[in-house]
């Protein structure tokens, strides 16, 4: 029932990495971590105290960082690399596609910061074409989760599978709400279930369809929320099941409208169930400074966004009627 | 150990085949190629201690990384003729449905190639990595890795090798095919390396000097190398080379960098060639 997910407090989905990657290294003594100069910003300090020797400081060389980790994977480490997302992907494209995704290696992409929700650090840091990118890499498992604990338990998971992955996280502190609830790479979230349309939603973004589907439903309208953590591969069941009770969709991602989960939905009804859709998510454009509330309803990724396109998602549907 | 003799007339069979691969696909990197036949010789035949029923993990082995691999011709061939994978094979170079891609490549298994490299500057990296986990492993056994010269001018290189130098990574023996040409001409032409002996030193590496096209040499200082490992410093070998060598007319110039050789030019090609351990079928 939607009353019953409810906030038990903020914490960074950052936090939910450190954690997570502590665990990982104390599960399995693969586990490798590597670090371009920002241990702090990734909560990795946990790992670094009680795990020095299998971490490595790769200092501000993070192409290097990516080799390394792939030559740690070839011989048969698990390496988890952490920098900012921006540096984790544009920067290091080009490593990130031969060394790692085509050379098929075992390494973990942990990106932080990602998004606008970095705030007052500006464009130059809030990376919002990372999932794109990242999910044109065949092979690449991208992975973008919702809250503390659902970065902890990805993180955790993705140590036992094999193959690269890119996991995106943020910065601020976020509401928890997923604490007892399962994780499974590539297996969509059932929040709340609904019939006159479905909030599909990864990242930060899946609390504010929740905020809005509270509201939604004061107003009598009942919203599907799915929350997608695994943008690649996508749980294309989970999503033609929804929509085909639905008829109407509303993707919410704190991402370039181009190149994110939007579009891989929105190819998956293309050929099978072509479909009503919205887009919550940033418009073709760079981010700036400001504090993060600011931020998120300047470029329009708040709750009153994901109402406003059920809403218009909604009056199409039921014009065709 | 074996004659050097009988290693020199097996880098002349190797040159044979770089000849015919990249003539039979009309395409490919002759130039590099012929340039490295006696380096990989040495390292497959007598400096590592490997094993041909490959293991993409190299555990308890040496290991070798082809940083700028487009010379995958003598890759190829060392490592087919060292028992990795079949000499007819080699009849597929860049063809469809090959495992022996134009740059080595994991994606259709080829044994012997534990990474993807063509993009250049990536591999050093890499090896370092590989150093790292047989360190991890309290594995002895040694990480060789090839890099070209032009490729120095790629960024992530001198990220490496400040990298190597800070933690110590003493198990590895890095060579520069230092043959001073380049795609667009002399690399002095191009982008300068300067004293690149003095700029190994000051990001803290030992730095040996080898003549790569003498076998004698190669197997000297490939041993010294691998003496010095073990001395919480990276090695590197400044590997002087003449591209195209063994072919009078590819010799020594950059022009031969990726271009194949004619039916003609292929005929001369191999009559400098003597055919010691026997062509492949084509």
């Amino acid at each position: 029932m939607l009353k019953d997910i409810i906030s038990t407090g903020k914490k960074a989905t950052r936090d939910g990495f450190g954690d997570g990657l502590y665990e990982a290294g104390k599960a399995n003594p693969n586990v490798v971590a590597l670090c371009a100069d920002l241990v702090g910003s990734l909560k990795m300090n946990k790992f670094i105290d009680d795990f020095p020797e299998r971490f490595f400081q790769m200092g501000i060389s993070e192409a290097n960082m990516i080799g390394v980790a792939a030559g740690l994977a070839t011989g048969g480490k698990i390496p988890f690399t952490g920098t900012f997302a921006n540096f984790s992907t544009a920067r290091v494209f080009d490593q990130v596609r031969q060394s790692v995704a085509y050379s098929h290696k075992n390494v973990k992409l942990c990106a932080s910061h990602a998004g606008l929700t970095l705030g007052e650090d500006g464009a130059t840091h809030q990376t919002l074409e990372d999932i794109g990118m990242m999910k044109m890499l065949p092979g690449m498992t991208v992975i973008n989760p919702c809250d503390y604990h659902q970065t902890k338990a990805a993180t955790m998971a993705i140590a036992n599978h094999e193959g690269p992955v890119y996991l995106r996280f943020g910065r601020p502190g976020w509401p928890m709400f997923t604490e007892n609830l399962p994780f499974e790479i590539g297996k969509a979230l059932m929040l709340n279930q609904g019939t006159d349309v479905t909030i599909f939603a990864t990242g930060h973004l899946v609390w504010k369809s929740i905020e809005a589907a509270k509201e939604l439903e004061s107003q009598g309208i009942s919203c599907e929320i799915i929350n997608i953590h695994t943008i690649k591969p996508l749980d294309t069941d989970a999503v033609l099941k929804s929509v085909a009770k639905t008829k109407a969709v509303v993707v919410a991602e704190e991402h370039n409208i181009m190149g994110g989960l939007g579009e891989s939905i929105s190819r998956v009804l293309a050929q099978n169930n072509p479909s009503l859709m919205e887009f919550v998510a940033v418009n073709d454009t760079f981010g700036e400074s400001g504090k993060v509330p600011d931020l998120i309803a300047k470029y329009g990724l708040d709750t009153v966004d994901v109402v406003n396109a059920v809403h218009k998602v909604l009056k199409r549907k039921a014009a065709l009627v | 150990m074996a004659e050097i003799q009988e290693l020199e007339s097996m880098a002349t069979q190797v040159r044979r085949d770089i000849i015919r691969m990249v003539h039979a696909c009309q395409s490919g990197h002759p130039g590099g190629s012929l340039g490295c036949a006696e380096f990989f010789t040495a390292l497959y035949q007598e400096i590592m201690d490997h094993n041909t029923s490959f293991n993409m993990d190299a555990k308890g082995e040496d290991v070798f990384f082809l940083s700028n691999g487009h010379i995958s011709p003598v890759w190829y061939s060392v490592l087919a003729r060292s028992g990795y994978f079949p000499v007819e094979e080699l009849a597929t170079f860049r063809c469809l449905n090959s495992r022996l891609q134009g740059h080595p490549a994991t994606h259709e298994k080829l044994p012997g190639v534990r990474i993807a490299s063509g993009s250049l500057g990536q591999g050093l990296s890499v090896a370092l990595g590989v150093a790292l986990a047989k360190k991890l492993d309290g594995d002895q056994k040694k990480v060789f890795v090839l890099t070209g010269d032009g490729e120095l001018q790629e960024g992530q290189i001198w990220e490496a090798m400040m990298f190597a130098a800070h933690q110590k990574i003493d198990n590895i023996i890095v060579t520069v095919d230092w043959n001073g040409q380049q795609i667009d001409g002399a690399n002095d032409d191009v982008l300068s390396l300067g004293d690149l002996e003095a700029k190994w030193l000051a990001f803290g590496w030992t730095v040996l000097h080898m003549q790569g096209n003498d076998m004698s040499d190669v197997i000297k200082v490939m041993n010294e190398a691998k003496a010095k490992t073990g001395n919480e410093k990276p090695v590197v070998i400044l590997m002087k080379t003449d591209m195209g060598h063994g072919v009078d007319f590819m010799s020594g110039t950059h022009k031969w960098h990726g271009k194949p050789p004619n039916d003609e030019q292929k005929d001369i090609a191999l009559a400098q060639l003597e055919e010691t351990l026997g062509d492949y079928p084509l």
